[in-house]
């Protein structure tokens, strides 16, 4: 095991175990930003030397890590996002605790283990890891109900899906591939190919929450925002994203999962890109453009536009740690996180205003920033494809831009009448400023990463005529959303997310609850009719037993006692002690001897 | 020196019995927990000197030679880890029952008489051995129950309990003497037994014998429909005893089956192999679905006993069923299934330990009685939490390990009972975040006193050193398992051989 992958997992891993144990009460964010700073040099480091090394786990199976050009990128992206997340949270002192910072250097560090894992018992060790620690971290206001309800939710709906993954390490054993390898998964044979690679695929989705599983990510809000922007940008949802990318091969060699995948990668972008249009609560807006915009990574993942799918990664966590962050000193300073709420927010607070417009923009895909550039490598790859796919992602951009406009729309009115902001410490106003400045820079810029390394540039490149296209595409919607976004229609079913959460619970959570408090009863009923009652039904026997047989014989020995002693009385009554009465006796007793002998001598 | 290890307890308990019964607990808890720390650097020399194949530190001594049995001890990579666990489990009840006010010289005489005739199940190799250890662990078990115990059910519980569990003992012992009977010679020794293979051809006989021994172990594990004695058991039963029970006298049920069932029936073992399989799938699903329904915390935790038991079951039904699977596959089967023994007991433990540290503090395990834990006892609401992840399984922890190995290596063989019983990890993992969600998040809310609000506070030191280092070792297993796995898996490797014959 090569150190330097050793210490790239271990830093971030045992640094948040330490703090979350000790609890120390100060320097906890200090430590955690040191950590976090290591953490970074680490990746860097990692990412040109490409290390590699492998445990022994179990019998015949390792667990090896690496780190290849896509983990690369993905080391890299999520030790800079930890730092930069852990830098603009050091603002706020409610989340100054050792647990805080622990947890999320745990998050953090199950995603490093997750990206770097190339078989799959380790990945779906940090996989699982990464969904438990998601748990504690949207749970983290420990008095907070709905948080509670949304922490449960999100760790149930991401464990149901990785229920797969399960499947997928047995199916892949069973096909002879016992090093449990996942690159090997083209050389799974037969059926077991199918199976593993459905497992993975349902445990992408989950962990992406893509259609179905999407709802999670709405209550996964109730968590504080700086947990919202790791979790959406370079850890959690893009893990499954990652892992899709990573599987292409596998993916490609069943026939029926490319297509699938990118299907319902597309379909998410277009249908949560529509939730997130009917939003009115900013975090959820958000949220619900995370799966759509993960949707054109998984879309990219069917299609095998591998190095379309890395750029969308890389520029959709810029721009989604950056939303979510300002999103977040927002809450904190307004007070709000409805958009109504937040009208002028971005001209009382320009500088997060601008960079929350940078990334705004970007998401929205408008030319030149990061995320029109990787949008249309991976629709370049969707058009070969099939025509039905391209225009379909089209129309997601098109949904794109306008979610994201009306977003910025909001921010940018005139303020309301009275303003009532609270302020924070200089010192965090400071950093969170820095912070947000650079990833929004990032953002904008993160398109020039497709002329760099071979792992993020676009094949087939997409062509000008496309490029165009998209690009009016998203000035198309913006500019019309510009116009209408403040009386943009919320259906229900959008607002609700599809209902899907509800779909879950009548569908899944209730029948098998009711089923448990009915199979209960029924044990319940079982221990005390049947267990005891053959209990009872023995003590009763006995007592049949001890009443009719044992008194029956007990009176019978009675009986036979008490006759034997009446004769004992009878044989007892001659004995009288008087001679003259023995005499009579004894005559009596001889004439009956002398009528027997005759009696006998008579018959002979 | 395996002597030394099972009957040290039985000599301290003779010890303390010549002093006078005092309530001042420390007087016989303290020697408790030292035999224990004793038993456990015992342990740790036998676990550097047990040799890499067969029985290591064998006790051989005729006993009853007309008969065939034997005073036969001896230890392996199966039996080892578990002694280690019984031992580890017993010292932490102990720690935990420091200041026991309760007629102390007596509970601690019997709770190292208990720890006496557990560690002996797992190092006798006579059946008639193993049988009568097993059968005093339930006699010492009724009377911690019926006189320790905490509710009003304590005597009827604890009734109920004996007979069941004696009755399952009855049928395991006419097991033995059928298989007895069919050696030639007759013996009851358990490696000859193995070596000689008496009903190889399987048959009536053999199967009679596989079901009065399944049916006596099923009992223990419990299996379900024979689980019932379980939750009343568990309820009434003082915390230690409740550790003891599931953590330690469980195993006796499912290590019965890889002792004994599979190396000495193999050929009835793979005939009815399916069978264990949906048995312990069963276990697998109902266990979890009637554990979901509980408010009573330790009712809880004793249904997901069951559901954990039923993992083992998959695991060495699995391993039977050779003909659909390779070696590799069967092996992980069972070295995750008894990996599965020794996680669940340490895990379960603790769990059963921090029950009784609530039960202390409100007099009720009903979880609807308590909310917001976490902000008023951070650390037992961060241990309940962690003991409560890694019963669901949670990679990091010793169920992961375990769990992982039994599904990846009973997937080939029996694809649909092992899609069907992963959904398992998915229900334990709603019904143990559903009373993580009930009693530590939410509104501070815990039972009053009567008339004046009760003192409620955070674990103490004592309690603290009986659950920390149980659910150390989970963690040190689930994150470096190798150590054990070492141990497990030549020992595991010759149990499917003999099983594969």
């Amino acid at each position: 095991m090569s150190v330097l992958l050793a210490a790239l997992l271990l830093v971030p891993l045992v640094g948040g175990v330490a703090l979350i144990v000790v609890r120390p009460p100060r320097g906890s964010v200090l430590a955690g930003l040191v950590i976090a700073a290591a953490t970074v040099s680490l990746a860097v480091g990692a990412a040109l030397r490409h290390p590699h090394g492998r445990l022994s786990l179990f019998d015949g199976v390792g667990a090896g890590f690496a780190v290849d050009d896509l983990s690369a990128v993905m080391v890299v992206l999520v030790a800079v996002a930890l730092l930069a997340v852990l830098a603009f949270a050091a603002g706020e002192p409610a989340l100054a605790s050792g647990r805080f910072v622990g947890l999320m250097l745990v998050f953090a560090g199950a995603m490093l283990a997750t990206v770097t894992a190339t078989t799959l018992p380790p990945l779906l060790a940090a996989w699982e890891v990464m969904g438990a620690v998601s748990w504690a971290l949207i749970a983290h206001h420990t008095g907070d109900p709905a948080a509670a309800g949304g922490a449960r939710s999100a760790f149930l709906t991401t464990r149901a899906a990785d229920l797969g993954l399960y499947l997928a390490a047995g199916a892949v054993l069973a096909g002879g591939v016992p090093s449990l390898s996942i690159d090997a998964l083209p050389a799974v044979a037969g059926g077991w190919q199918d199976l593993a690679v459905a497992g993975i695929v349902i445990a992408a989705l989950g962990k992406s929450a893509q259609l179905p599983f999407s709802f999670w990510l709405s209550g996964a809000m109730h968590g504080p925002s700086p947990v919202s922007a790791l979790l959406h940008s370079a850890t959690m949802v893009a893990a499954g994203a990652y892992l899709l990318l990573r599987t292409t091969a596998g993916l490609q060699a069943t026939g029926w999962a490319g297509p699938l995948v990118a299907w319902i990668g597309v379909g998410t972008a277009l249908l949560l890109g529509l939730v997130a249009l009917a939003q009115s609560d900013l975090k959820q807006l958000l949220a619900a453009s995370t799966s759509a915009q993960i949707g054109f990574m998984v879309l990219a993942a069917g299609v095998g536009a591998f190095p379309g799918g890395v750029l969308q990664t890389v520029a959709h966590a810029a721009t989604k740690s950056l939303l979510f962050l300002v999103a977040g000193a927002w809450l904190v300073r307004v007070g709000s996180r409805r958009l109504d709420g937040l009208r002028g927010a971005a001209r009382r607070h320009p500088v997060l205003g601008a960079a929350f417009s940078v990334g705004a923009v970007t998401l929205a895909g408008v030319p030149p920033t990061g995320l029109w550039v990787s949008k249309d490598a991976i629709l370049a790859s969707a058009a070969a494809s099939g025509l039905a796919l391209y225009i379909v992602g089209l129309a997601a951009g098109l949904v794109a831009a306008g979610y994201a406009t009306k977003a910025l729309w909001f921010v940018w009115r005139p303020s309301p009448a009275t303003v009532d902001d609270s302020t924070v410490g200089r010192a965090g106003m400071r950093v969170q400023a820095v912070v947000a400045v650079a990833l929004a820079v990032a953002a904008a810029v993160s398109g020039l990463l497709a002329l760099g390394p071979d792992v993020l540039r676009p094949a087939p490149e997409p062509t000008v005529l496309e490029l165009l296209l998209s690009g009016a595409v998203a000035v198309i919607g913006v500019g019309v959303t510009w116009r209408v976004a403040g009386r943009l229609p919320a259906p229900a079913a959008l607002l609700s997310w599809l209902h899907l959460e509800q779909v879950a619970r009548a569908a899944v959570v209730r029948p098998t609850v009711r089923l448990a408090a009915l199979l209960a009863r029924g044990d319940d009923l079982f221990h005390h009719r049947v267990v005891l009652g053959i209990g009872r039904g023995a003590v009763r026997s006995a007592h049949a037993v001890d009443r009719h047989v044992e008194r029956g014989l007990d009176r019978g020995v009675d009986d036979l006692a008490a006759g034997a002693r009446a004769l004992g009385r009878t044989a007892r009554r001659p004995q009288t002690g008087q001679l003259h009465q023995y005499y009579a006796q004894a005559a009596v007793g001889f004439g009956v001897l002398a009528a027997l002998a005759v009696l006998l001598i008579g018959v002979s | 020196m395996l002597s030394v290890v099972v009957f040290l307890p039985v000599v301290v308990a003779l010890a303390l019995a010549a002093l006078p019964a005092t309530n001042s607990s420390r007087r016989f808890t303290v020697p408790w927990v030292l035999t224990g720390l004793v038993q456990l650097i015992l342990v740790v020399v036998l676990w550097l000197g047990l040799p890499t194949s067969g029985y290591g530190f064998v006790e051989h001594v005729a006993w009853i030679p007309s008969a065939g049995i034997s005073y036969h001890l001896g230890v392996d990579g199966i039996s080892l880890p578990l002694v280690a666990m019984t031992i580890v489990v017993f010292t932490a009840a102990a720690v935990y029952s420091l200041r026991e006010e309760r007629r102390p010289k007596s509970y601690v005489m019997l709770f190292l008489a208990l720890q006496a005739a557990s560690v002996g199940v797992f190092v006798a190799l006579d059946l008639i051995l193993f049988f009568l250890f097993f059968d005093l662990s339930i006699v010492f078990m009724y009377f911690v129950i019926a006189g320790w115990g905490l509710g009003g059910r304590a005597r009827s519980a604890a009734l109920t309990f004996f007979l069941y569990t004696f009755l399952g003992s009855l049928a395991l012992l006419l097991g033995f003497i059928l298989i007895y009977l069919a050696a030639t010679p007759h013996t009851f020794d358990i490696p000859a037994l193995a070596a000689q293979n008496p009903l190889a051809a399987g048959g009536p006989v053999a199967g009679a014998a596989l079901l009065a021994i399944g049916l006596g172990l099923a009992v223990k594990t419990p299996l379900v429909p024979f689980h019932t004695w379980l939750p009343p058991a568990h309820t009434e039963a003082p915390a230690a005893g409740s550790a003891v029970l599931a953590g330690v006298l469980l195993k006796m049920g499912t290590y019965g089956f890889v002792r004994i069932a599979m190396p000495v029936l193999p050929a009835s073992w793979r005939q009815f192999a399916g069978v264990v399989v949906v048995l312990g799938v069963i276990s697998v699903v109902y266990g979890a679905l009637v554990a979901l329904a509980q408010t009573d915390l330790k009712r809880m935790i004793a249904y997901t006993s069951v559901n954990h038991m039923g993992y083992v079951l998959l695991g060495v039904g699995a391993a039977g069923l050779v003909a659909q699977s390779d070696a590799q596959a069967r092996q992980l089967a069972t070295t995750g299934a008894v990996t599965q023994m020794v996680s669940h007991g340490l895990i379960t433990g603790a769990l059963f330990l921090l029950a009784g540290a609530l039960h202390e503090r409100g007099r009720t395990y009903d979880m609807g009685a308590y909310g917001g834990l976490a902000a008023r006892t951070p650390r037992f609401a961060g241990l309940f939490a962690v003991a409560a992840f890694a019963s669901l399984g949670l990679p990091g922890f010793s169920g992961f390990i375990a769990e992982f190995q039994i599904f990846t290596g009973a997937l080939g063989a029996t694809p649909v009972a092992t899609a069907i019983a992963v959904v398992g990890i998915l229900i334990t993992a709603g019904l143990f975040l559903v009373a993580l969600s009930r009693m530590l998040l939410g509104e501070l809310r815990y039972p009053d006193a009567p008339g004046t609000p009760r003192p409620f506070p955070d674990l103490r030191a004592r309690e603290l050193a009986a659950t920390v280092p149980l659910l150390l070792l989970a963690t040190v297993i689930g994150v470096v398992p190798r150590f054990l796995l070492d141990l497990v898996e030549p020992a595991s490797r010759v149990v499917n051989e003999l099983v594969a014959r």
